[in-house]
């Protein structure tokens, strides 16, 4: 039986048992005058029966599901004439996938070696095999469990204990998994970073200022060594991440104290939604305006003024990237406006200071640490955003520092490197780990700062 | 607003012998007199003229047309219950009822004659003459010396440091807390203990020199000891200032006001001597309040 015929089985198993014990444990407490005699509820005895069903079951599928494919996969190899056997792991799932194209009836039988086609036959019977225990184990499983809950429904067993404590191990393990595939992601870009600086020393990275990720598929090509420096990458980054901010910070923070100390209730209602929706438009969507609308009109305007411009160029990236921004800025900020008591409001305006003196002097002081937060977490978002420089900054990897001329950042690189047909160990595929590596530090870094400032900014008050 | 309303519902379930005897004593009915003001609500040389005073929370009369007088160097206490429209009133005093959306201000209300809710007036000039302390101490937070300095930097009332320095001393001296403070200028303010953070409030508002301290139940939130400093402060200032003070502790309006106004459900009851006030009130209602049948 497939695994997606069992997942539901299992899963209306497990409602029965809930059902079944539910019915259970009132036909025990009623001859002891009701459920108030028992230890738990209902709900909780019929709970565990649907736990004890469901939970041992998934584990076994999910073990099963888990082995099943190299078990077989090592036992159809073993089953191949000893000279055809595969010398190397990628011959091997070649011919591992040839088999089991021809026993998926994708590929005729005839057309391929003999001992490929007896090969698949033992594939088949394997998998259908397999298929069969794998729903037995699984359902017998479940019964039992429901079958052994349904024994302890009982008025002495405080079923609430086992059910709570289930679900506390659930939502760990769900928490856990978060953590751990953060882990995973990391780890594996280590070990790809590693590899990377393997073949091209660490000192070149960082501190080389001319990147041309093109390595040879040849010996005898032109430009067979690829220049991996970093430093233009950097500087292209932080060039648009700072043209966001220039238009971000101001706009955004003066927003929020618009919204926050001078808007009537009802326009700070409709506008503050609205300028949240910025952050909902998709980046390709920032990205095309920015690419088909802002960027030929700041070339044209630059041309009229007398001025070079390319027609893809960092400052319409930044420009739009800075509008996408604001209401990281505003939003954030504006919250942490609001948290400023009132009492501190009223202490200023009844010493007569103006509103804006107000605003000025004391309630922006002490939203300080919150507004530089909020910036902080929106130069992190600038930094890592790749699709608007795509489509509106170019590729090239210019070390400049005119905003007009096209330049590339360290995401764009990043995807630009794992588009299309790569190969998985050559320096220019492994490069963009040590780019992810990098950024990764880089905003990881901002966010700590960033969080240590919000709490530090947190027991400013009462 | 624990009045009386919802102890007369909550009767009808209770068995007979748990009904507190003192809501039987109370008078069955008491009818208060719109704009009607028992006792000695004006003054002969009155720094506020307020006369048919009524203010309104969107579609709620809070304030039921007060008119009262409150003379020059004079110390008032507003007194009564939770709810009865003392602070409103209060703030009426200095318009720090303007931040507040749906709240509007009828009636006429001038300061030495000058009306305080001219649409020409400048709030600004008018909140420097009319300071406030609030309920809780409210420093905000900066160095001990910005507190003080935030309100004469902001009116332009020094053009040296030296005079600043003047002010700042000056200020926490008249507060009484100058001894304690004169060493840590520097540190922050909400450092403090939350009777010298009130003291500082005091300070901050003496500075910019005004006539009339508002002060909103300035001790509720202090211990006694703290309590007893701020109200010897009080009697201190009464010589150069007009103040309003809401207490909600009736030995204290006993112990620092000369007048004594009773609130009730948004009309001014009763006004009267603080003497007379607590000895042999007129009104029936401030009666009942001051010896606590009800509050």
């Amino acid at each position: 039986m497939q695994t997606a015929n069992l997942l539901p089985l299992v899963l209306v198993l497990a409602v029965v048992a809930y059902g079944l014990a539910y019915m259970r444990s009132r036909a025990v407490a009623a001859p002891l005058g009701g459920i108030r005699n028992l230890k738990a509820l209902p709900f909780y005895y019929a709970a565990r029966a649907a736990l004890w069903c469901a939970i041992p079951a998934l584990l076994v599928l999910a073990a099963w599901a888990g082995f099943e494919g190299k078990v077989i996969q090592g036992i159809v190899i073993a089953s191949l004439p000893q000279d055809v056997w595969p010398e190397s792991p990628g011959q091997a799932s070649l011919i591992l996938s040839q088999i089991s194209n021809v026993a998926a009836g994708k590929l005729n039988p005839e057309f391929v070696p003999e001992h490929i086609a007896g090969a698949a036959s033992v594939l088949e019977a394997m998998e259908n095999k397999s298929g069969n225990f794998k729903a037995a184990l699984v359902l017998l499983v479940a019964v039992s469990g429901a079958a052994f809950a349904w024994t302890r429904v009982s008025p002495h067993i405080n079923a609430r204990v086992n059910v709570e404590t289930t679900l506390r191990r659930i939502f760990f393990v769900c928490a856990a998994l978060a953590v751990l595939t953060t882990a995973g992601i990391v780890f594996s870009v280590i070990i790809e970073t590693v590899r990377f600086f393997g073949r091209v020393p660490i000192s070149d990275f960082l501190f080389s200022t001319s990147w041309s990720p093109q390595t040879a598929l040849r010996a005898d090509q032109v430009g067979s060594e690829g220049a991996f420096g970093v430093i233009p990458l950097f500087t292209g980054t932080l060039l648009i991440s700072a043209i966001a901010l220039l238009v971000a910070v101001p706009v955004g923070l003066l927003s929020a104290i618009y919204l926050s100390e001078y808007a009537s209730k009802r326009v700070r209602s409709t506008a503050k939604p609205v300028l949240e929706m910025l952050a909902g438009i998709p980046t390709v969507v920032y990205g095309f305006f920015a690419a088909l609308t802002v960027a030929p009109f700041i070339r044209d305007l630059a041309e009229a003024v007398g001025l070079e411009a390319s027609s893809q160029s960092a400052l319409a990236a930044g420009l739009v990237m800075g509008i996408m921004i604001v209401p990281f800025v505003s939003s954030l900020s504006d919250d942490v406006i609001n948290a400023v008591p009132q009492s501190m409001r009223d202490g200023s305006l009844a010493l007569g200071a103006t509103q804006s003196e107000t605003m000025k002097k004391v309630i922006f002081p002490a939203a300080l640490p919150g507004i530089i937060g909020g910036i902080l977490l929106a130069a992190s978002r600038a930094i890592g955003e790749t699709m608007i420089v795509v489509m509106a900054a170019g590729l090239a990897a210019n070390l400049t520092a005119n905003p007009l001329e096209s330049v590339t950042t360290v995401t764009v690189q990043v995807a630009t490197l794992l588009v299309g047909d790569q190969e998985f160990d050559s320096a220019k595929t492994l490069s963009a780990f040590a780019l992810g590596m990098l950024l990764f530090l880089v905003t990881l870094l901002l966010n700590v700062i960033a969080l240590k400032i919000v709490r530090k900014y947190r027991e400013q008050y009462d | 607003m624990n009045t009386m309303n919802p102890t007369v519902t909550s009767e009808a379930d209770m068995p007979e012998e748990t009904i507190v005897p003192v809501q039987e004593e109370r008078p069955a009915e008491t009818v208060i007199e719109e704009g009607k003001t028992v006792g000695h609500p004006f003054s002969d040389d009155p720094k506020f003229k307020l006369r048919n005073v009524e203010v309104f929370y969107g579609q709620d009369r809070a304030i039921k047309n007060i008119s009262l007088d409150i003379g020059r160097n004079e110390v008032i206490a507003f007194i009564g219950p939770s709810g009865c429209g003392k602070s409103t009133f209060l703030r009426c005093l200095n318009r720090m009822n303007d931040s507040i959306d749906i709240c509007r201000v009828k009636g006429q209300l001038a300061i030495d004659d000058h009306d305080i809710y001219d649409p020409k007036r400048d709030v600004v000039e008018l909140r420097a003459r009319v300071g406030m302390v609030f309920q809780k101490p409210n420093p905000f937070p900066k160095s001990i010396y910005d507190n003080v300095a935030y309100g004469p930097r902001i009116h332009g009332l020094a053009n040296r440091k030296s005079d600043l320095d003047e002010i700042v001393e000056n200020s926490l001296r008249k507060a009484g807390l100058w001894d304690e403070a004169k060493d840590r200028l520097d540190a922050i303010a909400t450092g403090m203990s939350g009777g010298q953070q009130q003291r500082l409030c005091i300070a901050r508002a003496i500075a910019v020199s005004p006539e009339v301290i508002l002060m909103d139940e300035p001790c509720s939130a202090l211990d006694p000891i703290a309590t007893a400093k701020v109200e010897e402060l009080i009697a201190e200032m009464s010589e150069s200032y007009t103040i309003v003070i809401v207490t909600h502790s009736m030995q204290q309006a006993a112990r620092v006001s000369h007048r004594t106004a009773y609130f009730h459900l948004g009309h001014l009851v009763e006004v009267n001597e603080t003497n007379k006030v607590f000895t042999s009130p007129e009104h029936e209602l401030t009666e009942s309040y001051i010896t606590g049948r009800f509050g």
